[in-house]
């Protein structure tokens, strides 16, 4: 395949960069890192006034290679190529967007397998716990690096929605507008418990090693796989998944006299989706983005009330949900709504109709991607009105 | 809409917070911008027309107005609008009292169901009326809360609602006369300004 065998909507090859930075980095938690390096990738080009940048945040399992393609092998492009590149929603003929790995992460940022430099081995277990805001302040970093003053947009889905909420709290003079897709002010009980179920999983591998996996050597695969199985299965949703699996057969009959292991579609799908996953991810890094996220309340600093929270916000805001999503359903988004409502705030909110659950901030749903084209349409216009 | 566009706008503040509940393509609150400058926020339940109405440059919320409007505090909009969409929903009544609570004043618009082409048709037919105003067979109708002005204002008395201001239109220019005089008979549609 050569360069041109790309699809013509897609940003192409891209190579990820390296923000490296030296300074100490204060963390909600107290502690302090000594400096970090934050890897992180763009798609189209800046412009002269510099107000043309997009912020995208990823969610739990997610990381910079958010479109393109690494290498023209690669098989798949990155995780939200259906709204990044040309022509598409975030349109990188007018875009600069910018995706970064977030700290604490699996993929070349700073993180659990990085170097501790005070001791001269990897972090592990003893990585300093991480809150959005974290995530927050070090993407600012990067934005004074890359000399953006003001994103035009922040965007993210699931934990990068709430990360895009938090920068309109952390940062009111650097935002424009503010995407929210698929998120919620804080977890419910029912949504932690989940993120628990997948924390049991893996600490109960013998191979996690009570966190001491990286100095054994091991790897608590099945524990993680275990883990992103229980975590697929809510983000999908039942009729999703009747319409994709149904109860067909991948081997195996029901046949009379006939003794072959069943095995559903379904089982097969999970089985392969869980060693994938686990095969690249680290079991560190996956306890500390679900712990993140059950600790994230966007209130909490501002007397539990949303609506002092959003008052200090001066961004326009789109909310969007999706109707089958149970793990982030629309109430959540409703609730974000309301409190923006409250603050007096310009705000949009689209209710998505769609079956495949919490996943489908991820997929390329018709309606979904008007609606995000529609709403770029103003940002951009105010990009505009800023170069003119 | 052309008409109650220029009867709306002359009744709106410039710089004014105004709530336009069924915005369609956000048409009312695009002219408003452009002309009051206001803050404007529709609710919408049609999916393409609230895409129409992000990519107008409007502000709109994807909302079923027959579940309430709790999401919206007291008094938080200058004015509250909602055209040609009263006779369709679920509790004309309720969403008044709460259009009232939200919006320091309220702005309504419908079809007058005692149009004299409206009378005439059910005396000489027997029929439910189907006009171009009111296309829709009674069965696949979206308005099941059809009144009339009298009715209206039955409502406001029972309600104790103050009307400030109510225009009549008629796609008829030549009875502009005969419509202060029998609104009820000669209005097509009425624009009611109300508060609590």
């Amino acid at each position: 395949m050569s360069i041109s065998d790309f699809p013509a909507d897609s940003v192409g090859l891209v190579t990820p960069k390296v923000l490296h930075n030296e300074q100490p980095f204060e963390l909600a938690c107290g502690r302090r890192l000594p400096g970090f390096e934050l890897v992180y990738e763009t798609y189209g080009e800046l412009n002269a006034k510099r107000s043309n940048a997009i912020l995208v945040c990823h969610a739990l399992s997610g990381h910079h290679h958010a479109a393109g393609y690494h290498s023209k092998d690669d098989r798949k492009p990155g995780w939200w190529d259906s709204c990044i590149g040309p022509g598409k929603p975030l349109d990188t003929n007018k875009f600069f967007i910018v995706s970064c790995n977030n700290l604490g992460g699996c993929h070349g940022s700073t993180g659990p397998r990085s170097i501790n430099p005070d001791s001269g081995e990897q972090w592990g277990a003893d990585f300093p716990p991480l809150r959005a805001r974290d995530w927050v302040h070090s993407q600012a970093m990067l934005a004074d690096h890359l000399q953006i003053d003001c994103w035009a947009a922040v965007i993210g889905g699931s934990l990068g929605g709430m990360q895009a909420m938090r920068w309109a709290l952390e940062y009111p003079q650097r935002i424009r507008f503010c995407i929210v897709i698929a998120a919620a002010l804080q977890l419910t009980a029912q949504n932690i418990a989940f993120n628990e179920a997948a924390r049991r999983a893996i600490q109960s591998d013998p191979k996690f090693a009570n966190g001491e996996y990286l100095k054994k050597g091991s790897h608590p695969s099945d524990g993680l796989s275990l883990a992103r199985i229980i975590g697929h299965i809510t983000y999908l949703s039942d009729i999703g998944m009747g319409q994709k699996f149904g109860r067909e057969l991948r081997s195996g009959t029901f046949e009379l006299g006939k003794d072959e292991e069943i095995e559903f579609q379904v089982e097969s799908y999970l089985r392969h989706q869980g060693s994938v996953f686990a095969e690249g991810f680290d079991a560190h890094t996956y306890l500390l983005m679900g712990r993140a996220l059950d600790y994230f309340d966007l209130a909490r600093e501002y007397n539990h009330d949303p609506v002092a929270a959003f008052s200090h916000a001066l961004c326009d805001f789109l909310v969007v949900s999706f109707t089958s999503d149970w793990r982030f359903a629309p109430e959540r988004s409703r609730e974000i709504v309301e409190a923006l409502l409250g603050a007096r705030k310009n705000v949009s909110y689209a209710e998505i109709e769609a079956h495949e659950g919490h996943d489908a901030f991820l997929l390329p749903i018709p309606r979904y991607l008007d609606v995000l084209h529609a709403y770029m349409r103003r940002v951009q216009a105010y990009c505009e009105g800023l170069s003119q | 809409m052309i008409y109650e566009l220029s009867a709306i706008e002359q009744w709106i503040a410039p710089g004014a917070r105004v709530l336009d509940l069924g915005c369609g393509n956000g048409e009312l609150l695009v002219h408003l911008q452009k002309t009051r400058q206001v803050q404007g926020c529709g609710i919408e339940i049609d999916a393409d027309r609230i895409t129409e109405a992000l990519a107008a440059g409007v502000d709109v919320l994807e909302h079923n107005i027959d579940t309430g409007l709790g999401l919206f505090q007291n008094n938080s909009f200058d004015v509250v609008v909602m055209t040609q969409t009263l006779q369709a929903i679920k509790y004309p009544d309720k969403a008044m009292q709460e259009m009232l609570r939200i919006g320091r004043e309220v702005v309504v618009t419908f079809p007058n169901f005692a149009h004299w082409r409206c009378r005439w048709y059910l005396n000489t037919r027997g029929r439910m009326p189907v006009a171009r105003f009111m296309p829709h067979s009674w069965y696949n109708t979206p308005n099941i809360h059809l009144c009339t002005v009298k009715d209206f204002e039955d409502l406001c008395a029972q309600m104790q609602v103050r009307i400030i201001d109510r225009q009549f239109l008629s796609a008829n220019n030549n009875i502009r006369p005969l419509l202060s005089q029998w609104p009820n008979l000669f209005a097509s549609h009425a624009i009611f300004r109300i508060s609590q």
